[in-house]
């Protein structure tokens, strides 16, 4: 379903009814609409995995804000995708200690075992392959978060078993 | 190291296995008895006191004493209308693992210090920021919270007294900076997180331009237990001055890397080497930053110091966070801050040109002399860059010139190495070692 807007002049998606539903939740207790401007985009990435510009000038309209300042605030925060990721996204740390531990290595076996770089999608669209900031588990370094799972202690042994057991789960 | 004898409030609900506490659990182990306590028997101004005698400083890295940030919010009708207490749960300063600990494993002992603390400064609405990384924690602390709600530990007259309190986790979309208290405000509000000028200090004019305090979660973990057991206890659990116990961690090369509660002040080489098992066969200490990646390195010089606000603070560091990140012999120094001054460029927000500008400038001079393109003027560069970037004052928050503190520790420490990458056109661990 589509709908006309009067001021770009160009047709931009509805947002699912639950989308809606769950952004007016946040609105509900804060000040003003476009307070909640990091939680719908949140919201919306949830349900789509990503936040694509139609989804942004949808939240834009619905937050009574433009959608060129929605997009300042999607572009700051590095885990808001204005591009399409993977099923799932690696994060992988690469601060001190897991630099200490042998993120950098790590960082080549996993790219050549998904034939991506940091990044990159790869070509199943199984994977992102991003690189992330401290997880805050440096006692059980080098460590990735593959979707929801943290993954500690890794070694170059466990990535098949890492990998395919998220491949199993998405299947 | 006696730990039968060692009080640790904080994580005495901790299961070996790490398993989380319920409402049920945490009860049954004294919970919310703190505030069954003071609800309609203390005032805020009673709980105010005994933070403020108890000598509790932020445990977010700054060492604030938490008593006098929050006595500088207005009371009573100075300033009507709302006001907002946030838990900085942002936790992602490099080699930092404390928070982690205290909200997977019993996010109750946070809420009820956030209850607390929200009455003594009379907030009454309340959130949680925690980083989006933190799946677990924020679903346990947003299950504790529907179940405070059930058990009227929140929501409307709290145990029957005039006091409410609403209470939210807001789960952040990323970015280091978050966790500086005005960037963090300037989030929650909706926007890009850049920090904001002080003054006014959040204490006046926070969120939405209402009083706030932003608090560590260490910091407000502590609050139930200070309020329950007094501020003398508080102060007889710190081996020095500092009062309380401390969440100290240590990684890096160490055969036994994790994160213990521990008297505060207690001894540098007694974590190293009794907590954490000492260096890793074959590995030796060269440095160590004592709390996290904004910290001055110490050396082995500085082992037998106490580990506590003051004494880190005279030894030309700071305490910071309390987790300590090892640099052993076989890792290069360089590489080393490298990567620190790396991700303090990639976390910048931008907003002031020392920052946006200088801290790539200086990951690119250290990118050159570890791949054996330095020249001898950049160790000049490099303390210029020191000098100008790390002076508070010239930069709009405290970034950069964190970001400064490793590399001019480290230009003081392990000026040969330096000087050896330059002179050798080569970094000397890249065959053999590490880096």
């Amino acid at each position: 379903m589509w709908i006309g807007d009067s001021m770009s002049n160009q047709l931009i998606p509805v947002l699912s009814d639950t989308e809606l539903h769950e952004i007016d939740r946040e609105i509900s207790h804060a000040p003003y609409r476009h307070a909640v401007a990091i939680d719908a985009l949140k919201i919306v990435q949830a349900h789509r995995g990503w936040v694509s510009d139609e989804s942004l000038k949808a939240i834009a309209r619905h937050l009574e804000m433009s959608a060129e300042e929605l997009d300042g605030i999607a572009t700051f925060y590095n885990l808001i995708f204005r591009k399409p990721v993977g099923e799932k996204v690696i994060l992988l740390c690469n601060s001190v200690t897991c630099w200490i531990k042998g993120y950098e290595k790590l960082e080549q076996q996993i790219g050549e075992h998904l034939g991506v770089t940091l990044g990159q999608t790869t070509s199943d669209n199984q994977y992102t392959f991003l690189p992330v900031t401290c997880l805050g588990a440096c006692d059980k370094a080098p460590v990735m978060m593959v979707g929801d799972d943290l993954h500690e202690n890794i070694d170059a042994m466990d990535l098949s078993k890492i990998f395919r057991s998220a491949k199993e789960a998405q299947a | 190291m006696n730990s039968s004898v060692l009080d640790k409030p904080l994580t005495r609900n901790v299961h070996p296995d790490k398993r989380p506490v319920n409402m049920a659990g945490y009860e049954a182990n004294g919970g919310y008895q703190g505030l069954r306590g003071a609800m309609g028997k203390l005032s805020p101004a009673e709980c105010l006191k005994i933070i403020q005698d108890s000598n509790l400083r932020g445990r977010g890295g700054a060492g604030f004493p938490t008593g006098m940030k929050w006595s500088f919010v207005p009371m009573e009708n100075a300033s009507p209308g709302h006001k907002y207490l946030i838990c900085n749960a942002d936790e992602m300063e490099p080699g930092t693992f404390k928070d982690r600990l205290l909200l997977e494993c019993d996010p109750h002992q946070l809420i009820e210090g956030m209850i607390l603390s929200a009455y003594t400064i009379q907030a009454n609405i309340a959130y949680i920021f925690i980083r989006s990384e933190y799946l677990l924690a924020s679903k346990l602390l947003r299950e504790a919270i529907e179940d405070c709600y059930v058990k009227g530990y929140l929501g409307k007259n709290i145990l029957g007294s005039d006091f409410s309190l609403d209470m939210y986790v807001h789960a952040s979309a990323g970015r280091y900076i978050c966790g500086e208290e005005t960037a963090l405000i300037s989030s929650l509000e909706g926007k890009r997180a850049n920090p904001r000028a002080k003054p006014p200090f959040p204490q006046v004019s926070g969120l939405w331009g209402r009083p706030t305090i932003v608090n560590n979660v260490e910091t407000l973990c502590n609050i139930h237990h200070i309020i329950e057991r007094g501020a003398e206890w508080f102060q007889s659990l710190g081996l020095t001055e500092d009062s309380g116990t401390k969440l100290y961690g240590v990684s890096g090369r160490v055969k036994n890397p994790g994160c213990w509660e521990l008297p505060m002040g207690t001894p540098i080489r007694e974590i190293i080497e009794d907590y954490a098992g000492g260096m890793e066969d074959g590995f030796k200490l060269r440095g160590f930053l004592p709390g996290g990646g904004s910290t001055d390195f110490l050396t082995n010089d500085h082992l037998d110091l106490a580990m506590d606000y003051d004494t880190i603070g005279k030894a030309g560091s700071r305490m910071g966070t309390g987790t300590m990140i090892i640099l052993d012999d076989k890792t290069c120094p360089v590489g080393f801050v490298k990567n620190l001054v790396e991700f303090f460029a990639r976390e910048s927000c931008g907003f002031c040109t020392p920052c946006r500008d200088g801290l790539p400038w200086s990951a690119q001079v250290l990118d050159d002399i570890e791949q054996g393109h330095g020249r001898e003027e950049d160790m000049i560069t490099l303390g210029r860059q020191v000098e100008y970037i790390g002076a508070m004052g010239n930069t709009h928050c405290a970034l950069a010139p964190g970001a400064m503190e490793p590399l001019a520790s480290g230009l003081k420490y392990f000026r040969e190495d330096f000087e050896r990458h330059i002179s050798g056109s080569a970094c000397p661990w890249c065959d053999g070692g590490n880096h």
